[in-house]
């Protein structure tokens, strides 16, 4: 597999563990837990200090980790299939409820044709099947994100959302100013 | 009626290209067809028995001219020669090529069309009463509301993988005329104690194979409130709505298991998050959509004019269309027009290229260059002057579009059932021919009044026979059509579920059991009472009496 981030493919430095008995890597390898792990571990991994990441499935609600988000360097959230949609939900809860600010990672059945809505939902890194190049990985990823650019929702990206593009361009006409 | 501006334009013009990128993947083998097909989906291009059908969105029901004769040349360009009006105020075409599709999105695209969520688990077209802004029970036009939620509905990026799919209708009137409370959300728009308005919000109804009338979450939502508390509801689905099974993943199931107070309840909190925040549009937006569904300039009229009356007195078969086919209008002198799309023994809610072409012009003559859709699979022409209706049914009369049959037992509703569908079990456009057929006279229809009779092919109730007053469903038993019936359904504002009156018929027998029940209730009706009424004085009891008493 293959990450993207911030549209770049970059090498990946964490180690996922997700049983709850399996080995973690040193202590200064970051690594991404399952919540069973975190909830079974929790004072053993705070008192690591390398960055710690949290991998959550589609049924399990970031709500839970609430107060826990300053330990987390990372959220992967899972999408089983592309079909499932909870993850979406679980991504605008990180950005917009709790303010959440740091790498979050669709892993999964992550398909080009729905990293559009990803990235709107607050995801900044994608896990993606290695095929061919990187080059030619970043360029379908470039590709995908580039087919809409007309949005009519407030969500946690960076879009400004139709409604309000069509507020601004009458206030630019009433003061003078459009063009 | 609502007009894109370049916003909208742009976001239907880069979703054509989008698509045809995509159908070139899948012609060129880049794509397998499972992996083509949610993308198709998501584009309401469907995979049938016999060929692709392409089914396009007409929110709120509401057409143009320009739009249907639009709709017309696709028929004839890329199909044959006609089309098919469903329940949920969509159209379909039932013989498109795959290589065509993006052209036909195109030419859509060029009139303000676009094929958008018709298909895949995502918010579905948003329906609203076909009479909007013309009904004289109306607190307020609910195509604003619709068309702010067809936006905000669209490419939704939370929303578009939902657990199933997700059917919101909308109605300003006291009458129901949409079956709101069958939707997944019914809106209906009210007033409050101090006249503000605002929403009765519905949640969980829906037909298929678990049918359920829906609830009333919230007594009253003051409307600029409304895409924030959509947002909630579809919040709460989204993440705990049932995914293992499908026929438990409507969010009928998920109300129903959850209870509506505990559900309201994490509605509500999901709200309180999020009901301040940037979701809800600003009261400008909310004005400039208004602005396009101001009335048109309508001119001081008086009601029932001499030359109209005239007409009704000399020309009785006039007069038996006006009686049935035409709806009252909150302005003297307009008439609300009808157009059955249910010739006897037609199929229900086709209409053909030239059909669709004459109403259109007809419209643009008589109607302020509008059509509406209904979800009963018939049209309806909105700004008529009583003083045109004459001309108008002689025109129609033409086209073999003036049946005086609507709410008539002979206004089917019909899904395309085993002719056209992958799922269906049982055909369902040759019974309703037979009933329509069987009931041909019209004088015949007339006295048996007001009955609304649905058909489906199989438990996804495409054709609502749920809330039919006398519903058929299509079964399959060992490879033979069977077809059981409900009674005493309805769709409207006392929305209820029909119960099945006994064992299922074969389809030589359905025909003769439908005459027994309308004999039944002519036998048993008292004052002029509707089949309806009757139903619900009399119960199920003597209708399986006179169907299986000898039995």
């Amino acid at each position: 597999m293959a990450i993207i981030k911030h549209s770049q493919v970059v090498e990946d430095p964490w180690t996922t563990v997700t049983a709850v008995d399996d080995p973690l890597p040193s202590n200064d390898q970051p690594v991404i837990v399952s919540l069973a792990r975190w909830q079974a571990d929790r004072a053993a991994l705070i008192a690591r200090r390398s960055p710690l990441g949290l991998r959550l499935s589609s049924a399990e609600s970031p709500a839970v980790v609430a107060d826990d988000l300053a330990y987390f360097e990372l959220f992967a959230l899972e999408f089983p299939a592309f079909t499932d949609g909870r993850a979406y939900s679980h991504a605008r809860l990180l950005r917009e409820r709790y303010g959440y600010s740091g790498e979050i990672r669709a892993v999964g059945h992550v398909l080009r044709d729905q990293l559009i809505f990803m990235r709107r939902c607050g995801f900044d890194a994608f896990e993606v099947p290695r095929s061919g190049d990187a080059a030619a990985a970043l360029a379908q990823f470039q590709a995908a994100l580039s087919e809409i650019d007309v949005w009519y929702q407030t969500a946690p990206d960076a879009q400004t959302p139709v409604f309000a593009r069509r507020q601004h361009m009458s206030e630019a006409f009433l003061n003078g100013t459009a063009g | 009626m609502y007009r894109y501006d370049e916003f909208d334009q742009r976001l239907v013009d880069q979703r054509v290209a989008q698509f045809r990128d995509q159908v070139a993947r899948r012609l060129s083998g880049e794509l397998t067809e499972d992996e083509f097909k949610p993308l198709r989906l998501m584009n309401g291009l469907y995979l049938q028995l016999h060929a692709y059908m392409l089914r396009v969105a007409i929110p709120y029901g509401t057409l143009s001219s320009r739009q249907l004769h639009q709709l017309a040349h696709i028929a004839r360009r890329y199909d044959r020669g006609f089309a098919h009006f469903t329940t949920r105020q969509n159209i379909q075409y039932n013989w498109p090529r795959l290589e065509d599709t993006p052209d036909i999105l195109a030419e859509l695209a060029s009139v303000e069309m676009h094929a958008i969520q018709t298909s895949g688990n995502c918010i579905r077209n948003t329906t609203a009463d076909q009479y909007a802004g013309v009904a004289a029970d109306e607190v307020e036009d609910p195509r604003i509301h619709a068309e702010v939620i067809r936006q905000w509905s669209t490419l939704h990026p939370e929303f578009s993988f939902l657990p199933r799919k997700f059917k919101i209708a909308v109605t300003g009137a006291q009458h129901d005329r949409a079956a709101i409370r069958v939707h997944d959300i019914g809106l209906v728009i009210r007033r409050d104690a101090n006249a503000n308005v605002g929403f009765e919000v519905v949640v969980g109804g829906g037909l298929g194979r678990t049918p359920m009338v829906g609830k009333t979450i919230r007594e009253f939502l003051p409307k600029q409130y409304l895409l924030s508390y959509l947002e909630a509801i579809l919040r709460v689905y989204n993440q705990l709505g049932r995914r293992d099974n499908k026929y438990k993943a409507r969010v009928k199931i998920l109300v129903h298991e959850t209870g509506v107070e505990e559900f309201t309840e994490m509605v509500e909190t999901e709200w309180r998050h999020i009901r301040d925040g940037a979701i809800d549009l600003p009261a400008e937006e909310v004005a400039r959509i208004r602005a396009y569904f101001a009335a048109p300039d309508y001119q001081t009229l008086s009601a029932a004019p001499p030359e109209y009356t005239a007409k009704l007195a000399a020309d009785p078969t006039f007069a038996d269309w006006v009686r049935t086919n035409i709806a009252a209008h909150k302005v003297p002198g307009y008439a609300i027009v009808n157009i059955s799309l249910k010739p006897i023994g037609g199929i229900p809610g086709d209409a053909t290229a030239d059909q669709m072409d004459a109403i259109a012009d007809l419209a643009a003559l008589y109607s302020d260059r509008e059509i509406r859709v209904t979800h009963e699979q018939n049209l309806v022409l909105p700004y008529v002057r009583q003083t045109d209706l004459y001309l108008l049914w002689q025109e129609l009369r033409r086209q073999g579009l003036a049946t005086a049959n609507l709410n008539l037992i002979s206004d089917i509703i019909a899904c395309p059932g085993l002719d056209y569908c992958a799922l269906a079990n049982a055909r369902s456009i040759p019974v309703a021919q037979q009933i329509s057929e069987r009931f041909a006279d019209l004088k015949r229809q007339h006295d048996i009044g007001e009955l609304r009779l649905k058909i489906s092919g199989c438990i996804n109730a495409c054709g609502h026979h749920h809330v039919g007053n006398i519903g058929i469903l299509g079964v399959d038993r060992r490879g033979e059509e069977y077809y059981q019936i409900t009674l005493g359904g309805t769709p409207d504002e006392q929305a209820a579920i029909g119960t099945i009156v006994g064992p299922a018929f074969a389809s030589d027998q359905v025909v003769d059991a439908v005459e027994t029940i309308v004999d039944t209730y002519v036998g048993q009706r008292q004052d002029g009472e509707l089949f309806i009424d009757t139903y619900r004085r009399i119960g199920n009891a003597p209708f399986k009496e006179s169907l299986y008493g000898n039995h």
